[in-house]
C-alpha cells in the first residue's frame, strides 16, 4: 500500500484578483453556446433560428445519461445553429443568440420540489450543472449513487491554479450558498462528514467558511498546504481523508464524493431560486490584460468581448481557458466562455513564447515533482520506443496531466504532451493485447470442439 | 491578426534551466578553485583554464563537425573541464591536461550522444584514462603551501599513500607521524589533486548545491557515511579516510552527476553506498591508494540496473 506524501510544485500564486468582488459585464450583443461543454454526450438543441428566448430558458436538452441541459444566459433571438471548432480540435454545434440587452427572466422558472435523493439528483440534473472546477463531468451522474456508499463529502475549495480566484470569490461572497448545498448533500447522503479543502494561501476563505459552517454537524474545514495540485480530485481525497482511489476506480469506490465549491453554490442557487446555470464568474488576468478582475458573464460570451471589456495592454499572444498549469490555449478569440470556464488568461509575447526543449539530463525533477510518483523521464524513453508494455508498467494511464513534470523540467521537455501521446500508445497496446487474447481463446475453443468431435 | 501560440499545458515554467543548474555547479566549485590557488599556486589556474577551454572547444568543434546543435551555452562542458582540472596534480603537463579534456568531451560524452546520453561521468573517466596513460605525472604530488613540507621539497606523499605504506600495501617508509593533522586535512594543506584537498571548500560548495536543490543529500551522505563506517570497522583511521583523497569532491560533485546516477532517492542511496563500498575495498585491499574515481565509474556502469530496481511506486497503481 502506498505511504507517504504526494508531491507537487510551487508556481507563483499570482492571485491578483482575490480581493476583487465580481462585477457584471455589460450584456454582450451575441452569445455562442456550444453543445459539448461537458464530458460525455453533447446536449441537443431544442430551439431553432428565429425563436425568442429569455434568461434561464431551456435551449438544449441533455443528450443522454452522461450529459446536461443548457439554458440561455441572455434574452433575445436565436440567430442560427453554427458549426464551431472547439478548443479540443473537434467540431461542435453551437446556438448563436442575439441579445436584446434587456436580460428578461424566463417566466417559467420554477423552484424544484425535492423530497428524496432521487428528486435531489433530478434537480441537479435539471440545473444543467457540470464540474465547474474545469473537468466538466455532469454533476448529476456523480451524485446518482447509492447514498449508503458515501462516507465523505469533500468540497473542493483548493483552487490551486495560479491566477484563478473565481472559487475564492464564491467562498467569500457566497459562503451561505455553499453551506446550504452542503446541508442538502448531508440530508440525502449518509456521509460521516463534509470536508471543505482550502489551501492555506486563502486565509480569508478559511475564516469565512469556518464561520459559515459553525454548528453544521460533521462540517469541517481542511487547511491544505499551498502545494499545487491540491485541487486534483485524487490528491484532495488523499490529503483530506487518507483514502487512495485505485487505478480504474472512481472516488465513490472509496466512499467519497468530491464536488467543487462553485458547483455546489450553483446547485444551491437553483434550488433556492429556480435559476439554472446560465452565467459564470470568471477571472480575467494575465500579462496582456490591463485591468485584471473577476467578471460575471453569461455562458457563451465570446472571449473577445471579455478582453475588450477589461482592456488589453499588449497583444494577447496566448489566451487560455483556465490556469497556466492545466489551461487550454485558444487559437480563436471568438471562442465562448463555457460552463466550466473559470478563467480567461491572456499573455503577452514574453510569457506566451514556447520554450525550446533541450536534451533530458536525467535530473529526476519530474519524478520528484509528480504528485502520483510517476516517472515522466522513463515514460518519455518508453514512448520514444513506442513500448506499450513499458508504458503499462510505468502506469502512464494514472497521469492527470497536472503539468508539474513539465513545469519543473530544466530542459523544458514537453512531458505532459508526451504523456498524453503515450496514453494513446498504451491504449493501442491494450487493445492489441485483448485482441490476441480473444483470438487465442477462440482458437482453443475451436480445438476443444475439434477434439470432442474427433 | 497576430498568430496565437497554441500549446499543451503547462504554460508556465520554474526558473531553473540546464544552464542555471550548471552555473550553480560552477559557483559551488569556486571555493575549491580558490583553495587550489592558495595551496598549489597560480599554476592551478593555468591547468583549470586549459581544461575548461579545451573542453568547450572540443564540444563546439565536435558538434560543428557532426552538424549537431551547438550546446556550449548550457555550460556543461565548462563543468566537465573544471571538474577534470580539479582532479589533476598541479604539475601535470598542460598538453596532457588538454588531452584529458578532449577524452572527456569527445570520447566519453559526445560519442555517446552528448549531454544526457553518456553512461559514464566524463571527468572521472578521463581522469582514469590519464592515470593509465600518464601514470608518473598523474601521481606526482607537489607539496601544498602551509603544509609544513620543507621549502625545497618537490614531491609529497598524499595521506592515502602514507596510509597504504603503513598498511604495507605499497612500498613506503612513511609512518603515522608523517600524516598531516586533521585540521590540515580539513582545510586542504596536504598533497593531492588541485581541488580535492580542501574538505572545507568542497563542503561549502556541496552545501550550496543542496541548498539550491541542485543535488539532494542522499548520494553524498550515503557515500561518505559508508566510507566512515566501514573504515572505522576495519580500524583504518576513519576521519583521515573520509577527508583524504577525492572523497569529498567525488561524493558532492561527481557521484551526483544527473545523467550517470539514479534519479530517485532510493537509487541515490544505493548508488552512494555502492561507491563507498568499492572505494574502501580499493583503498584497503587494492593496489591503488585511492579508489573514488574507480568506484564512481563502476557504479556508473551499474546505474541502469539501479534505475530499474528503484522505480517509484505510482500512487493508486494496481498490480496487473
Amino acid at each position: 500500500m502506498f505511504k507517504g506524501k504526494l508531491h507537487g510544485v510551487h508556481p507563483p500564486h499570482m492571485k491578483n484578483t482575490a480581493g476583487n468582488r465580481p462585477t457584471r459585464m455589460p450584456v454582450p450583443p451575441m452569445i455562442t453556446v456550444p453543445m459539448s461543454m461537458n464530458i460525455g454526450a453533447p446536449a441537443k438543441p431544442v430551439v431553432k433560428p428565429g425563436d425568442e428566448v429569455k434568461v434561464g430558458q431551456l435551449i438544449a436538452e441533455a443528450g443522454g445519461f452522461m450529459s446536461a441541459p443548457i439554458y440561455s444566459g441572455v434574452s433575445g433571438k436565436v440567430k442560427r445553429l453554427d458549426e464551431i471548432l472547439s478548443s479540443n480540435g473537434r467540431f461542435d454545434t453551437a446556438i448563436v443568440i442575439e441579445s436584446d440587452g434587456l436580460q428578461t427572466e424566463y417566466e417559467g422558472l420554477e423552484k424544484p420540489v425535492i423530497t428524496d435523493q432521487k428528486s435531489f439528483v433530478d434537480a441537479v440534473r435539471a440545473c444543467g450543472v457540470i464540474g465547474l472546477g474545469g473537468a466538466g463531468f455532469p454533476t448529476s451522474v456523480k451524485l446518482n449513487v447509492d447514498p449508503d456508499r458515501v462516507h465523505h463529502i469533500i468540497i473542493n475549495g483548493a483552487e490551486c491554479e495560479p491566477y484563478i480566484t473565481s472559487d475564492t470569490r464564491t467562498m467569500i461572497d457566497n459562503a451561505s450558498r455553499i453551506i446550504n448545498g452542503a446541508q442538502l448533500l448531508q440530508k440525502y447522503y449518509t456521509a460521516d462528514n463534509i470536508i471543505i479543502g482550502i489551501e492555506d494561501n486563502k486565509p480569508e476563505c478559511i475564516t469565512i467558511m469556518k464561520e459559515a459552517g459553525r454548528g453544521v454537524p460533521g462540517f469541517e474545514v481542511a487547511e491544505l498546504p499551498a502545494l499545487y495540485p491540491q485541487g486534483g480530485e485524487k490528491v484532495l481525497i488523499y490529503n483530506t481523508t487518507g483514502e487512495i482511489v485505485p487505478e480504474g476506480k472512481l472516488p465513490i469506490d472509496v466512499g467519497c464524493i468530491v464536488i467543487n465549491c462553485t458547483t455546489l453554490a450553483v446547485i444551491a442557487k437553483y434550488i433556492e431560486t429556480g435559476m439554472p446555470l446560465v452565467e459564470k464568474v470568471i477571472t480575467v488576468d494575465g500579462s496582456a490584460v490591463a485591468n485584471p478582475q473577476n467578471l460575471i458573464v453569461p455562458v457563451g460570451t465570446p472571449i473577445k468581448d471579455v478582453l475588450d471589456y477589461v482592456g488589453l495592454k499588449a497583444e494577447p499572444r496566448k489566451v487560455l481557458y483556465g490556469g497556466p498549469m492545466m489551461g487550454i490555449s485558444v487559437p480563436n478569440l471568438d471562442a465562448p466562455v463555457m460552463k466550466n470556464t473559470n478563467a480567461i488568461l491572456a499573455f503577452a509575447e514574453k510569457e506566451a513564447a514556447d520554450p525550446t526543449p533541450t536534451a533530458c539530463i536525467r535530473c529526476g525533477r519530474c519524478v520528484a515533482h509528480c504528485p502520483f510518483h510517476l516517472m515522466p523521464l522513463e515514460i518519455e524513453r518508453a514512448y520514444n520506443e513506442r513500448d506499450g508494455a513499458a508504458l503499462k508498467a510505468l502506469k502512464v494511464n494514472l497521469c492527470m496531466e497536472c503539468g508539474c513534470c513539465s513545469y519543473g523540467c530544466p530542459a523544458r521537455r514537453p512531458l505532459v504532451q508526451i504523456n498524453k501521446l503515450a496514453k494513446g500508445v498504451l491504449n493501442k497496446y491494450n487493445a492489441e493485447l485483448k485482441e490476441a487474447e480473444e483470438k487465442k481463446k477462440a482458437k482453443e475453443a475451436a480445438r476443444k470442439e475439434a477434439g470432442v468431435n474427433g | 491578426m497576430a498568430n496565437r501560440v497554441v500549446s499543451v499545458n503547462p504554460h508556465v515554467y520554474a526558473p531553473e534551466t540546464t544552464t542555471t543548474i550548471m552555473r550553480d555547479v560552477i559557483i559551488a566549485l569556486c571555493p575549491a578553485v580558490v583553495a587550489s590557488v592558495l595551496f598549489f599556486g597560480v599554476r592551478s589556474l593555468l591547468v583549470e583554464a586549459v581544461c575548461v577551454i579545451v573542453a568547450v572547444l572540443c564540444e563546439w568543434g565536435f558538434e560543428k563537425i557532426c552538424k549537431r546543435p551547438v550546446t556550449i551555452g548550457d555550460l556543461s562542458a565548462v563543468v566537465t573541464g573544471l571538474l577534470l582540472a580539479l582532479n589533476l596534480p598541479v604539475t601535470i603537463p598542460l598538453w596532457q591536461a588538454a588531452f584529458g579534456a578532449l577524452v572527456a568531451i569527445v570520447v566519453v560524452k559526445q560519442l555517446f550522444g552528448g549531454i544526457g546520453m553518456n553512461f559514464a561521468n566524463p571527468a572521472i573517466t578521463a581522469r582514469i584514462v590519464m592515470l593509465v596513460a600518464f601514470g608518473a605525472n598523474m601521481t606526482h604530488w607537489a607539496p601544498a603551501a602551509f603544509s609544513g613540507a620543507p621549502a625545497d621539497a618537490v614531491t609529497a606523499a598524499t595521506p592515502l599513500s602514507i596510509i597504504a605504506g603503513i598498511n604495507g600495501v605499497s612500498a613506503g617508509t612513511n609512518t603515522v607521524a608523517d600524516l598531516p593533522s586533521l585540521l590540515d586535512m580539513f582545510l586542504g594543506a596536504r598533497g593531492g589533486s588541485l581541488g580535492e584537498t580542501s574538505c572545507l571548500a568542497l563542503l561549502l560548495g556541496g552545501v550550496y548545491l543542496i541548498a539550491r536543490k541542485v543535488i539532494t543529500w542522499h548520494t553524498p551522505v550515503a557515500f561518505i557515511g559508508t566510507v566512515l563506517v566501514l573504515t572505522a570497522l576495519l580500524g583504518q583511521q576513519p576521519l583521515y579516510q573520509v577527508m583524504a583523497g577525492g572523497l569529498f569532491i567525488g561524493a558532492f560533485f561527481m557521484a551526483t552527476d544527473y545523467t550517470t546516477s539514479p534519479p530517485t532517492p532510493a537509487g541515490k542511496l544505493i548508488f552512494g553506498v555502492g561507491c563507498g563500498l568499492i572505494t574502501v575495498c580499493i583503498r584497503v585491499w587494492g593496489n591503488y591508494p585511492e579508489g573514488v574515481s574507480f568506484s564512481i565509474l563502476l557504479m556508473n556502469i551499474l546505474n541502469p540496473y539501479i534505475c530499474q530496481w528503484t522505480r517509484t511506486k505510482p500512487f493508486g497503481g494496481v498490480k496487473a
